[in-house]
């Protein structure tokens, strides 16, 4: 089962505008990127060809990985607005 | 009848629904002080993730009869340790039929709705969908939130804010995580039916089996899997360092794929059909990283004061009686009509003269000592422990004495004999440190 599978099974209200905002220029000098791999939600994808980051914020399950694990603490990390975001409904 | 709305100012704001802010509110509104939640989900609860289950003598504290009327899953009397490498699993299982009186499984999503309910019917006013986003200070006090929309005044808010707390954070009362201070934890939730959780744990309907999986696929980090059962349902994840995982470059969910096709795994959640997927941090910090827990006009409980026992899985039961504590050291405070820290002081005497800080402190050193040895003691001894069945109970036509003899000089050969004391000294250092 693929990670957007089990995010499918996930109830989500999304806003229009991002909670999470990276620093995108220092995310061009970061190497490890670790975002992109230690968000069990796979909410930041990096674009090569565009090179920059790509916030799948919609997918967030509102953990704070992300922000804690970034080695350019660089992520404004936001709770989404009252009304929007995950909600667990099993927890 | 709330006069929050009228003059946006009442006596006690809570911040955060979950089981630590639901009973700190509580304890206030069952004093006849007025009491108001806030909560950013939309019902209390839905933002909150657990292991699984929570403690009986906790939950009695504050709800004498919740056993009546709480929508509980399973009674847990069957603890299983299991400790795995990629092909083997050593289970070491405890059951004692009787011992119902311990902790049951939980659905969060329904339990802290049931919480809540109690807390409106005994007066607390619950506001969801509501963000705190910043504190209002003056004077060096605590005295009200600001959220999205309005600024709301107080004369004590209780930080229960969860593992992130920001706003334990912005003033200053915590530092930031940092990755060795929490774990990522990811679990599914997976619909089976009742009589195959029965056959499969080896129980009867209502009887729980907590198991506990240390080894495979985390090994050499800190890190443990589990395996909750709920009537019709079992939950399965895993919570691994986040220091870890970074360094190692690991996707957590992908972790959790390989210990659901661990072969000793698979058959107990086979023919499932995933209902839920969700992600937490835990709390790992322990008693180093426990933040100052008062200021004037503030108090912080549960995760957002990292209050969790990672070794015993106690998480719960200590925010609930933090809670407790906050809630009655804030009742205290408005009857004196003192809301300076040489009154809220008394919620951190609390905490003292309990099991919690006691525990919390006989474990201060345990992950520290772990995240330098965990090479040995979540990879190697779990390899070598398996080791040691598999000959054991191997029937070659090999000479008994010649295998054990082998097996004993391995432990001297497959690695420098400093590692061992090192092991050793750690072992012995950490008991002390629990039993002195």
């Amino acid at each position: 089962m693929s990670i957007n599978d089990k995010l499918f099974k996930v109830k989500y209200v999304s806003d229009n505008v991002s909670h999470l905002t990276p620093d995108h220029e220092k995310c061009k000098n970061c190497i490890r990127k670790t975002c992109t791999f230690i968000c069990p939600a796979q909410v930041w994808e990096w674009d090569d060809e565009k090179n920059t980051l790509t916030v799948n914020y919609e997918n967030c399950l509102e953990c704070g990985a992300c922000r804690v694990a970034c080695d350019m603490q660089c992520i404004d990390w936001k709770y989404p607005k009252g009304n929007k975001g995950v909600t667990f409904k099993q927890g | 009848m709330y006069n929050i709305f009228m003059e946006n100012k009442t006596q006690v704001i809570v911040v955060g629904g979950g089981i630590a802010g639901i009973s700190a509110a509580i304890t206030v509104a069952r004093a006849g002080k007025e009491v108001v939640l806030i909560e950013r989900g939309s019902f209390c609860g839905s933002k909150n993730v657990f292991g699984g289950a929570i403690y009986t003598r906790a939950v009695k504290e504050l709800f004498p009869d919740f056993e009546k009327s709480a929508p509980l899953e399973r009674n847990n009397i069957k603890h299983q340790y299991m400790l795995l490498t990629q092909t083997d699993a050593t289970t070491i299982s405890h059951l004692k039929k009787e011992n119902k009186s311990n902790s049951y499984t939980v659905i969060r999503g329904k339990f802290d709705r049931w919480l809540a309910e109690q807390a409106k019917r005994e007066g607390v006013t619950i506001v969801t969908e509501t963000v705190v986003e910043d504190l209002i200070i003056e004077d060096k006090k605590i005295v009200g939130i600001k959220t999205e929309l309005e600024d709301y005044y107080a004369d004590i808010v209780i930080l229960a804010d969860g593992v992130n707390s920001l706003l334990a954070k912005k003033i200053g009362l915590r530092k930031d995580l940092k990755p060795q201070d929490v774990a990522l934890g990811v679990k599914e939730v997976i619909k089976i039916s009742e009589e195959k959780i029965n056959e499969r744990f080896n129980i009867n309907t209502d009887e729980g089996c907590i198991t506990e999986i240390v080894g495979y696929p985390m090994n050499e980090m800190l890190g443990l899997g589990y395996i909750y059962t709920n009537k019709n349902s079992v939950t399965i994840g895993l919570g691994v360092a986040l220091d870890e995982l970074s360094e190692k470059q690991l996707k957590p969910y992908e972790l959790l794929d390989k210990l659901k096709t661990h072969p000793s795994i698979e058959e107990l959640i086979k023919d499932g059909e995933l209902i839920e997927y969700s992600a937490h941090l835990i709390p790992e910090g322990g008693y180093n990283k426990i933040p100052k827990l008062y200021d004037n006009g503030v108090m912080v409980i549960g995760d957002a004061a990292m209050l969790v026992n990672n070794l015993h899985w106690e998480g719960t039961n200590l925010a609930m009686l933090s809670g407790k504590y906050a809630g009655e050291t804030a009742v205290e405070a408005l009857n004196k009509n003192d809301f300076s820290t040489d009154c809220l002081k008394a919620y951190k005497q609390k905490l003292e003269d309990s099991f919690i800080m006691k525990d919390l402190r006989s474990y201060k050193n345990l992950m520290p000592s772990m995240h330098k040895r965990r090479k040995s003691f979540t990879g190697y001894y779990i390899e070598k422990i398996n080791s040691f069945f598999e000959m054991f109970t191997s029937v070659d036509g090999i000479v008994k004495r010649n295998k054990f003899r082998n097996f004993i000089k391995t432990i001297f050969t497959d690695r420098k004999i400093s590692e061992l004391v090192k092991d050793g000294i750690t072992g012995i250092k950490l008991l002390w440190e629990i039993l002195k």
